[in-house]
């Protein structure tokens, strides 16, 4: 254990360490602290410029409210959690194949593809910028939820191969071999055999694309416009415009627009951390 | 029929699995990397027909003032964001401690990572704001006039950086903190024994046991320095005067903007970004294939 444990220390050193701990972390959050109270504070407060000061009055529900009663933010998060939803089932259950495929078969070129997987998946957005909004028009689903979400679903599945296929290699490879001598044909060693083991991996992958997706703003502002179609990263940008120095609406908007990605990360802290860490300890 | 399948599934099998993926995949992702070359070398404005230019593109770029900015900006990013790294090893050595409630603190100061680059934005620009923003009461504190970052040219890419450190120093934090549970408690002891401390204990036995946690978070950190793009939208547009542009906006704004539609030109932008990401993805496949060899 390093650095030195804390209860070795002497006790002056403990106590610091533990006064220490949440002063550092108060300074940490300082800006998002201060967003989380200004979506609680009235318009006159706004007006009269006490934005660090304690509020005058806390209108939680009216200014929460009032962003729903005036703007689209409710459509907007409503369209996040549709292009966030199947995009996880999508790339997820296509990586769960690849992968498998990957990491289990020896052919020509496999290293190959697996490269081109990996190599993809750090690509510059811009250079596939201009091709995928033209595909996406030529298809007839610009504007639209599912072009979004396909895109999405395509690009990841390049992660999520990378972290699939490396998962399935870790796995003992006996077993496939002990269920092909069995007779078992593939497909069902895939689906009974690999696929009840993937599960962490599975959940790993889920959550930490659901973060991603829902906050990626870069794609929802090529690919979509206007409130019927974006997602709440694009919707929170075009509200900004539009409230100017309404800072108390501006920060509930955030607050919200944070929400589920925190929620989700609360949830299933355990597997998000070890599909990030993923290849940290080896 | 079903005999073929019987006798050749180990071959088929593959072909079957990979399939819908890689269709995917090539027709998003592979393709239009090669169309994006293509349209560099055209004058497109996205509807009518294209023109083939050459590399009327590329000469453009050499003497495009913006371009310049752009490509000087990305190099500050590069080097400015390196510091999560040590930043992110800090904050790590802090809280790799047993006390009670440490994980929720682990998480808590996870938290920037896993809220939105927008949300992230919009919190920066308001604690950078002139009038009432934290960070001028706090240089009025020592008696400095206000400064208004986002509208300096000189300061305002490092005022955006600053803002992008807070969530990657996060994610560097959490691969350090992952890595330090990994690290060999007999190695630290004999260490200890011998009056290693401190820094030197710290250079010699931990950091190259951490040495995978530092090259992935090496490689996320240059990749999240050359994308970025949603704060810089977010956070000034590009201004003041185009200043704080980076290629990844810059190609952007080109491509599509109330500037017009000038595709040949952003898709030449792209090329460039691309060709420096190469140098990194290149690096990070070779490594990989060390790796795969010596299983």
């Amino acid at each position: 254990m390093f650095p030195r444990p804390i209860e070795k220390a002497t006790p002056p050193a403990r106590a610091l360490y533990k006064i220490a701990l949440p002063i550092a972390l108060i300074i940490w959050l300082l800006p998002l602290l201060a967003v989380a109270l200004t979506s609680l504070r009235s318009q006159a407060d706004i007006l009269n410029g006490n934005y660090w000061g304690w509020p005058t009055s806390f209108n939680m529900l009216e200014n929460y409210t009032a962003i729903f009663e005036n703007t689209p933010i409710g459509q907007y998060i409503f369209n996040s959690f549709r292009v966030t939803i199947p995009t996880v089932i999508g790339a997820v259950a296509l990586s769960c194949m690849t992968g498998f495929a990957l990491a289990v078969y020896k052919f020509k070129g496999n290293l190959l593809l697996f490269f081109l997987f990996v190599a993809g998946n750090f690509v510059p957005f811009q250079i596939l910028m201009v091709p995928v909004r033209d595909f996406t028009v030529n298809l007839g689903i610009y504007n639209t939820i599912s072009g979004l979400a396909l895109f999405h679903i395509a690009f990841q599945t390049g992660f999520c191969t990378l972290f699939m296929r490396n998962f399935i290699k870790a796995l003992p490879f006996e077993l496939i071999e002990a269920a092909r001598v069995e007779g078992v044909s593939e497909i069902r060693i895939f689906w009974y055999v690999v696929l009840p083991l993937m599960k962490p991996a599975i959940a790993a992958l889920s959550v930490l694309i659901f973060t991603f997706i829902w906050n990626d703003y870069f794609w929802a502002t090529v690919l979509t416009q206007g409130a019927d179609t974006q997602p709440i990263t694009a919707g929170l940008k075009s509200l900004n415009g539009q409230w100017l120095s309404s800072w108390h609406l501006i920060s509930a908007g955030s607050i919200l627009a944070a929400m589920p990605p925190v929620i989700m990360f609360f949830l299933m802290q355990r597997h998000f951390i070890a599909g990030l860490t993923l290849g940290a300890v080896k | 029929m079903r005999d073929y399948w019987r006798i050749n599934q180990q071959r088929l099998a593959p072909v079957l699995f990979l399939m819908p993926g890689l269709l995917m995949f090539v027709v998003y992702v592979v393709i239009p990397i090669f169309q994006s070359v293509n349209i560099s070398f055209y004058a497109w404005d996205g509807l009518g027909e294209k023109e083939y230019v050459g590399i009327a593109n590329y000469v453009e770029l050499m003497d495009d003032e913006a371009f310049y900015t752009s490509i000087k900006n990305n190099v500050i990013w590069l080097v400015l964001y390196m510091l999560a790294i040590p930043a992110g090893l800090f904050v790590a050595l802090f809280l790799n401690q047993n006390v009670r409630g440490i994980r929720i603190y682990k998480s808590l100061f996870f938290f920037p990572f896993v809220i939105s680059q927008v949300v992230v934005g919009l919190v920066f620009s308001w604690f950078y704001d002139p009038s009432y923003g934290l960070f001028n009461k706090v240089l009025g504190f020592f008696g400095a006039d206000p400064m208004a970052i986002l509208a300096d040219e000189d300061w305002v890419t490092y005022g955006i950086i600053i803002a992008g450190l807070w969530p990657q120093t996060a994610y560097c934090m959490i691969l350090y903190l992952t890595g330090l549970n990994a690290v060999d408690s007999e190695q630290i002891e004999a260490a200890r024994l011998d009056n290693a401390k401190g820094l030197k204990l710290l250079w010699y036995i931990i950091l190259p046991q951490l040495r995978p946690a530092t090259f992935i978070a090496m490689v996320v950190t240059i990749i999240g320095a050359l994308r970025s793009f949603d704060l810089v939208s977010i956070m000034t547009n590009g201004g003041p005067w185009g200043s704080s542009r980076v290629l990844a906006f810059y190609m952007y704004e080109q491509a599509f903007s109330e500037y017009g539609f000038r595709m040949g030109y952003g898709a030449a932008i792209a090329v460039v970004l691309l060709a420096i990401m190469m140098i990194y993805i290149v690096g990070f496949l070779y490594k990989m294939y060390r790796d795969e060899r010596g299983y």
